[in-house]
This record gives C-alpha cells, structure tokens and sequence, in this order.
C-alpha cells in the first residue's frame, strides 16, 4: 500500500487521475475501520488532511460553501476557530467561518445531524465530505443536506461540477462520483426558515440511525425540504409529503399568518414521509418499524419546526442569526 | 514509511510503518508507548483517545501518515515531568474510577480536555464529553465523581495545566 500525501488541490486532483483507485483518507472515521478489520486493502491511501483548499467555510451571495474537510464539530460548534487552526484539516480554515457556533447558527439542521454523530472524538475527526463519501444510506448530514437541496461539488483534473443531492447518492454506498473526482466542497442556499432534524438509535452517542428525517420550511420559496435517512436504499427526499405540506401552507395562507397547524396535516404528512420511505428489516430494526417511526418524527419534528416559525416572526432563523461579518 | 512526530513533547521516528496501519499501532508496537489501549479498532470505546495538535481524537482511526509531523499528547504526557499526576489522575485514583484501567487512558484524556475548555462543567456536560468512552467495570458512578473531584481541585488551584 502506498501513501500519498498532497499539499494543494491541484496536487490532489493530479494523484487522483493518476490513481482513480486510490482510496481518498481525511478524518478516517471510516476508512481506518475497514483497514483495521482488513476488509479493504486499496493499493494507495490518498490523505486528503493537508489540502488547504478543502478546510473552512465561506458566506458567498447568499450561499454557504462548506469545504469537503469541514468537521463534524465545526458544524456543530464544539470547536471553534481557535482549535480549528492548530487542527491538521483546519490551517489554513478560509472564508468567514471564524467565531463559535457560526455554522451551527447558520445550518441548524446541519448542526442537529452532527450532533447525533458518534461521539466528541468522532466529531473532531469526521468529516462532511467522507460522510457523503461513504454514501452509506444512514449517513447522519444526508437527510437535513436532502432537505435543504445542497449541491456536491466535485472536481477532476478535467474540470469542477455540481452534483445537485438528489442526484448524488445512486446506491447503497455508492455516488455519482466519477472514480477520478474528489469532493470538495458542499453548497447550500442559506437557509429562509426553520430547519429540524431527528434520529432514532438506542442510546444518544455513537450509534448508527435506525431512522432519521430532516426537515426545512423554506418561507422565501414557500416550499418544504425533507430528507430520509436509514430507510431505503439510499437517503431520499419524500417529495409527496413535500408537496403537500406546501401546499397545505399555501392554501390556507399559513406562511403569512403563522397560524396553527391543522392536525389533519401534520397527521398526513407523517403518513406521507412513512410511505416515501423503502426500509428492510434487518439487525437494527424492521421494515414496519422504520415506517412507523418516519411518521412520528416528521411529524414532531414538523411540530417543531412550525413552532419555530411561529416564534421566529415568521422570518426564520436566518433573520435572527445575527450579522455574519463581511456577509456577500 | 517512516513517521516522525512529536509526542509528549518528544521527537519520535517509526521506521518501516506500513501505510495502513493506525497510529494507536505506531505509538504501542512502534514507539513504545503503550498507555493508549487497543481495545474496539474502531471508534467505539475511546480506549485509544490521544491529542493531536491539541484535539482529542480515536488514535485507531489516525493513518499512521496523517500523524507526520503532528503534535500528539497520549496519557503518558499527561503527569508532570517530575512524575506527579494531574490532577485528574489523581482524582481518578482517589475517586475508585479505576477498576481493571483498561478504559481509564482514554477517560483520563477525555476528562483532562473537558476541564481544560470548561472549568466547572455540569453533570450532563460530563457525560456528554466522556459519551466516547466505554467503561465495562465502574458503571460511570464513580469516573463522574473523580471528574467534580478533579473540577474542584483545579478551580481552586487555577487551571487544568497541560
């Protein structure tokens, strides 16, 4: 096995036309388990963890950039720029991400899905793009980054392009990247309004979801994201339950007057997330489970995430996320 | 390969390190250090918990190459130079958090970097930090005492040291 250990996305990039086989490494949160059960052995490990270009987060017109190497605990906030700089992934951390808890007011469904990851020293280590990476179906950032309809980019030495995220997960573990390309960095529209997320597993640290459902109320488009994760093949938005919450909102002009919701719709849209979903029974729960359990968190978590917006004014989260310096 | 990294304030070279292996491997079977425990390999048990550059990390989920160069603290750089224990070992000793100390290396450092950023952490702060820790023995009872008691004694003598 080899190691190679570029210092610049150009380099990186270059190593990876040259070795499409070449097993990609930054927080190792799985790749090393799979080394040290020896169920892989790629001819050549790609650290990824000296690549300044994929550290750090930036506010861009209105778009969050996430670099691919963005920890688990920089979403959530556990670690700030100070920890962040003396970090490995982080020296040269770019963009406006500086000051506690900056991305975790920023994304807060981002930041409740991190929070459920693994433990402290899993969240310093994981990484944002080694989760979508691994694209297993119960990766924990997919359902809110489902939700909120982030784009991957991803780069080759042939080029740089958008991966919207439904299109990115293609099967169980597997993605739309091409075996020459990286991910770098992960786009997402800031967010108009409030954003949840919740997971089931049989203690709170470190465990893999026997479901998950992420949720965003977007005011400024009056629609509705949801994410899916653990119960089908790959994550998956349940664009039915979208579709008809949206238009629920609509139709009796909730969004303007932040009234109460109907319990009829919060009833049929948890029926609606239930039945989006493909679940199968296995070792960590049953396929009836996994259905039932989808219905009840969309629909507490839209409970939630109505009671937000209520409290919000009815401008969300990002209107009260406080000025975020040199913001556009 | 060769792996050349500071550990405990302490320049050490590995030689002929194959690419694969972890840096719980390098630091026990490599650089003789063997206070990180090899128990679960895979991010379970915290058994393995190191600093590198100043943050606690799996050391069994650290490629051997990512630790090149890199500032690494593990329980053994936790005591004085002298060999007095800190504070939080001995709170541990005191406290009757040890039993079979297979877990107690990882928790030390667990513990240490908790107190180091939050000097007076509430109960369920402590659980949450020590969340990546598993302990077959003591029931967490008395590892959370050790830790108010370590909490105690560093707020009265003013900071959690290195």
């Amino acid at each position: 096995m080899d190691f190679l250990q570029p210092l610049s996305l150009a380099e990186a990039l270059a190593a990876k036309a040259a070795n499409p086989d070449a097993l990609p490494i930054a927080g190792g949160t799985d790749v090393m388990v799979e080394l040290n059960f020896a169920r892989r052995r790629p001819p050549i490990l790609l650290d990824l963890t000296r690549v300044p270009e994929l550290a750090g987060w930036s506010l861009q017109d209105g778009r969050l950039r996430l670099g691919a190497a963005v920890t688990y605990a920089e979403m959530t906030g556990e670690r700030d720029s100070g920890s962040r700089m003396a970090h490995g992934l982080r020296r040269s951390a770019g963009g406006l991400g500086r000051g506690a808890g900056g991305l975790r007011r920023l994304l807060p469904g981002l930041a409740m899905a991190a929070r459920t990851v693994g433990s402290p020293q899993i969240r310093n280590r994981g990484t944002i793009g080694g989760n979508l990476g691994s694209a297993s179906p119960a990766g924990d950032c997919h359902p809110s980054l489902l939700a909120a309809s982030a784009e991957i980019e991803v780069a080759s030495a042939r080029g740089t392009r958008l991966i919207p995220i439904d299109g990115f997960f293609t099967g169980v573990k597997s993605s739309a990247l091409a075996p020459d390309e990286l991910i770098t960095a992960i786009w997402i529209t800031r967010p108009s309004g409030p954003e949840q997320f919740a997971k089931i597993g049989t203690r709170n640290a470190m465990v893999i979801a026997v479901a998950a459902f992420g949720l965003a109320l977007h005011p400024g488009r009056r629609s509705v994201g949801t994410g899916i994760g653990s119960a089908a093949p790959t994550p998956v938005r349940a664009r039915e339950a979208e579709i008809f919450l949206a238009a629920a909102l609509e139709e009796a002009s909730l969004w303007d007057t932040g009234g109460a919701l109907p319990e009829s719709v919060v009833t049929e849209f948890g029926a609606l997330v239930g039945a989006a979903s493909r679940p199968i029974d296995d070792v960590r729960g049953t396929a009836a489970y996994r259905r039932h359990a989808l219905a009840v968190l969309a629909r507490r978590t839209l409970a939630w995430a109505w009671t937000d917006y209520q409290r919000s004014g009815h401008s969300g989260p990002a209107g009260s996320a406080g000025a975020v310096a040199g913001e556009g | 390969m060769r792996v050349t990294a500071t550990v405990n304030g302490v320049q050490h070279e590995a030689d002929d390190v194959w690419p694969g292996e972890s840096l719980l491997f390098v630091l026990r079977e490599r650089m003789g250090l063997p206070g990180s425990k090899n128990a679960c390999e895979q991010g379970e048990c915290g058994s393995c918990t190191v600093y590198l550059d100043g943050v606690p990390v799996c050391a069994c989920l650290v490629a051997a190459g990512q630790a090149q160069g890199r500032d690494i603290v593990s329980v053994e750089g936790l005591a004085g130079s002298d060999g007095s224990l800190h504070p939080v070992q001995q709170a541990f000793i005191e406290a009757g958090a040890v039993q079979c100390g297979f877990c107690t290396p990882g928790l030390l450092v667990a513990a240490h970097d908790l107190l180091a950023r939050d000097p007076d952490p509430a109960d369920a702060d402590v659980r949450e930090a020590l969340a990546g820790n598993l302990c077959r023995c003591t029931g967490y009872e008395k590892i959370l005492d050790a830790v108010r008691l370590a909490a105690a004694r560093l707020r009265t003598s003013g900071g959690a040291g290195a």
